[in-house]
């Protein structure tokens, strides 16, 4: 059975398969309209979520598909105290593919034990989310030509961010990239992805407290939102949520060519003020996820267009 | 002090010295009723000290909950009166319910019909991850 739990399941080779595919699929949308005609993808959200829902959503009619499934888990048997191995079982028998997202980790892939039918990670809990890091990489290719030699700055919270997790096992694999991670003290990056991914990969890497004194030495800077709803104490959640904001001043020391992404909803981390900047790649990287999510659907259910 | 030989059965050589009782208990070696021995801090020239359990009866044996343990076991299997085999333990590449994932935001802090099972991820630092969550194992007291 194809799934996508984790992002380290894609070697490089199938990861540039799958850009390359999302690329054709931009350049020729009409040869993939009707690619998934007569499929069924069941979006199974057991927390709530506007882009990555609707992105597949949009992927799959995209693909001249159908989408069935549920926006929050009190919407569904869940709501009953059914398992998640149950849940997609049933489900299994109506769709041709799930996506799904848990605010449990783990639970996608005890869903893909039971499902019949593909299962996609589309987020659990603070672990994984394969296909925001699919997205992040499509846009990174699309707008430096390559996923190799560069600085990739990520700010924000590093700690609980399951895409920063994510994109640091995938960049780790390609030659030459550096990443500079800045976070306060709390929110450090978690030790064993330095110790078990960075290290072993040989990657370089900094820890930093300060965005501004790092800035010109970036390629990438990938900004994240420190999570309400991964915080136990409100207290905490307050404290942290302001140490930084991305401002067009604090971009004035920035490489010309800069990349700024966040994988989105931002609260106030970047200032709007910055949406103008042509730096500013974030919402190309919405776009982005719709193609890379089409791409991703046509291979695992493996569709030959 | 000298402990019989055994006829068929099992001994369990190269346990870590104090580790005895805990791999007795674990094997539910008290329910048995063949003769049992468990020879603690007895002379190793490798180890300098080990425990020894002699089991009078030939039994099945989770290796894999012994090698998680313990991975320095060695377990002789006596038949007649003669060591028919040896086998040396290693860390076993999962473990299903030995020890359970502590990690609240894990799927199985909330489905309790899910089996715990970790995968090892470095025998070196013998650290094992949940399959689900990757979080840590906390390893056996050493």
């Amino acid at each position: 059975m194809n799934n996508l739990i984790d992002i380290m399941q894609l070697s490089t080779e199938e990861i540039a398969e799958l850009i390359d595919r999302a690329e054709d699929i931009i350049a020729n949308p009409k040869k993939y309209s009707e690619a998934c005609h007569g499929k069924k993808l069941a979006t199974l959200f057991f927390e709530p979520s506007t882009r990555t829902r609707l992105s597949f959503e949009a992927a799959m009619y995209e693909l001249g598909g159908n989408v069935l499934g549920f926006s929050e888990a009190k919407s569904s048997s869940a709501a009953k105290g059914e398992s998640v191995s149950d849940t997609v079982r049933t489900v299994g028998c109506y769709a041709d593919i799930i996506a799904m997202r848990h605010p449990k980790e783990g639970a996608p892939l005890v869903a893909s034990r039971s499902a019949g039918v593909p299962v996609i990670n589309a987020g659990d809990g603070g672990h994984n989310h394969p296909t925001q890091t699919l997205t992040d990489l499509l846009t990174i290719r699309r707008e430096k030509g390559r996923l190799d030699n560069m600085t990739v700055g990520i700010c924000g919270d590093l700690k609980f961010g399951r895409t920063v997790h994510s994109l640091m096992c995938a960049m780790s694999r390609y030659p030459g990239v550096k990443f500079v991670l800045i976070s306060p003290e709390e929110l450090v990056v978690p030790r064993y992805l330095i110790t078990d991914v960075l290290e072993p990969a040989g990657v370089e890497y900094e820890e930093v407290r300060s965005l501004e004194d790092v800035m010109p030495q970036l390629d990438i800077l990938y900004m994240t939102r420190v999570q309400r709803e991964r915080f136990f104490n409100e207290a905490d959640y307050l404290r942290l949520k302001d140490t930084y904001i991305l401002t067009p001043e604090k971009l004035e020391t920035a490489k010309k060519d800069l990349t700024i992404l966040h994988p989105l909803p931002r609260v106030n981390e970047i200032s709007v003020a910055v949406d103008d900047d042509p730096r500013a790649c974030y919402f190309k990287q919405v776009l982005n996820g719709k193609y890379i999510r089409m791409a991703l659907i046509l291979k695992l259910l493996e569709v030959e267009v | 002090m000298i402990i019989g030989q055994i006829k068929d059965g099992i001994v369990l050589d190269h346990i870590t010295a104090g580790r005895g009782m805990e791999i007795y208990n674990i094997l539910k070696l008290g329910k048995l009723d063949c003769t049992v021995a468990m020879i603690k801090n007895a002379e190793s020239s490798k180890m300098g000290k080990k425990d020894i359990i002699k089991i009078g009866q030939v039994m099945d044996i989770d290796f894999d909950v012994l090698g998680y343990i313990d991975p320095g076991i060695t377990v002789n299997i006596i038949r007649d009166g003669k060591l028919v085999k040896r086998e040396k333990l290693s860390l076993p590449e999962r473990v299903t319910d030995i020890i359970r994932c502590k990690n609240p935001r894990c799927i199985t802090s909330v489905e309790q019909e899910l089996r715990h099972e970790f995968r090892l991820v470095n025998a070196e630092k013998k650290l094992y991850r949940c399959i689900y969550c990757e979080s840590p194992a906390p390893r056996a007291e050493q």
